[in-house]
């Protein structure tokens, strides 16, 4: 390594598009901006709010549960939300609602995550369980049923679990962690279940109004990368403590196979920037022909360092609902 | 070359469960200089033990994981082309993960 290059950490990227100051430490997936940490949290947190404004989600002195479960999403959604109620002086009442499956080595260690959100944030936490709700954990229904369908028993004791915690809570609204790419996974699920109600519905911000307890989705627009390097830009300030294990039970669940898929088509590129960086480049044939390997090894886009640069700007994935 | 890895979101799991990991890793021969794309194979090869699929696909990492070097977005720094430098620290974080 040469000398002058190791005293300092000498930037590598370019400034923030926003403050133009800055050194920019992120690129927004939605917007492809180029955005210092600074601005991305007042961005972030702003954007949800005018979410929460503009769809008109909640009214002065209601109660709000919080569905937490320990895991990213709602850690993050619990913390924005006592953040932006503080901020903007919303008059909520807010909750934290979690659900105890019964999981163990799964669930009892992200419950501790949320006892130990409810004293940083402040927030009440309730916790219903499987166990007292039905009489059985699902440790007992895998037990009972195996590992395949298991997920459904899960996943309807769930729905109907927070359900009944919030009304024990006496809220008015709960609240959920669902981000873009949950919905854009759900979208891709139900046409493949053929599921058409729930394909018109699943992507509404705030479902159940004609029930006893809506529910809605203040993340409905946020991409799940910025939730996830949310806490991680945060870590000089204050690093928010969140579970991130997968569901023992649930490693054959439909679901990651619509993720993972998604996940690959937001990776391709355009067609046309390709063979323009080629004819570009004095390399025509670099889009001609099958260079990539079917599990996407070969890339056919030049590996240099601006050449890539180019190619993402143009990066599909950009799904908006 | 002196560098601390960083694995989050569940990827420590693939590293027997220690999240943080101060390694070193000798740049390639010659004047070439160090890589991602280097260190992703030095990577899976020294410190991957389990699930390489969960952390790699092909020569990059798995899309869904995130890679900060020295806390900046390795999108804008050209990924698996990123130069490394002494004492950078790179983070991966997936986010395959429930929440």
């Amino acid at each position: 390594m040469e000398e002058s290059e190791a005293t300092t950490k000498i930037p590598r990227s370019r400034q923030c598009c926003i403050c133009k100051d800055r050194r920019a430490a992120l690129k927004r997936p939605k917007t492809l901006e180029q955005i210092c940490r600074e601005c991305f949290y007042a961005a972030f947190e702003e954007e949800i709010h005018k979410v929460i404004v503009d769809n008109q989600l909640f009214k002065p002195g209601e109660r709000v549960a919080v569905g937490a479960s320990g895991g990213k999403d709602s850690t993050v959604l619990a913390y924005v939300m006592s953040e932006l109620n503080r901020r903007h002086q919303y008059g909520l009442e807010l909750f934290l609602l979690s659900v105890d499956e019964g999981i163990t080595g799964y669930r009892d260690d992200s419950l501790e995550t949320v006892k130990r959100n409810e004293i940083q944030y402040g927030l009440p936490l309730k916790i219903v369980s499987y166990k007292d709700l039905y009489g059985w954990s699902m440790d007992e229904i895998v037990k009972a049923i195996g590992l395949k369908n298991n997920c459904t028993f899960c996943g309807v004791f769930r729905r109907q679990a927070l359900d009944r915690g919030a009304a024990l809570l006496e809220v008015d609204k709960l609240v959920t962690g669902h981000n873009a790419d949950d919905i854009a996974e759900t979208v891709l699920l139900n046409i493949l279940r053929g599921d058409i109600a729930r394909l018109g519905r699943c992507t509404s911000i705030t479902t159940g109004e004609d029930g006893k307890i809506p529910r809605c989705k203040p993340f409905k627009y946020t991409y799940e990368k910025e939730i996830v390097i949310y806490p991680y830009t945060y870590a000089y300030f204050k690093k928010l403590d969140y579970f991130s294990t997968e569901c023992i039970y649930s490693p054959n669940a439909y679901r990651g196979f619509a993720r993972e898929f998604i996940k690959d088509l937001e990776r391709k590129w355009c067609k046309a920037c390709v063979l323009l960086e080629g004819l570009n480049r004095g390399l025509p044939k670099l889009g001609i022909g099958r260079t990539r390997g079917r599990n996407g090894q070969q890339r056919d886009v030049p590996q240099t360092n601006g050449g890539m640069k180019n190619m993402e700007s143009k990066q599909r994935g950009t799904l908006d609902f | 070359m002196h560098l601390t890895l960083e694995f989050g979101g569940g990827l420590e799991l693939l590293c027997q469960s220690v999240k943080i990991h101060n390694v070193e890793v000798d740049s390639p021969a010659g004047d070439e200089k160090l890589t991602m794309k280097d260190l992703l194979s030095w990577v899976r090869s020294n410190l991957i033990k389990e699930r390489p699929e969960m952390f790699m696909k092909g020569d990059s990492v798995r899309p869904g994981v995130l890679v900060l070097v020295n806390d900046c977005d390795w999108e804008l720094s050209g990924q698996l082309d990123t130069t490394l430098e002494e004492k950078d620290v790179i983070v991966f974080i997936s986010t395959l993960h429930g929440g």
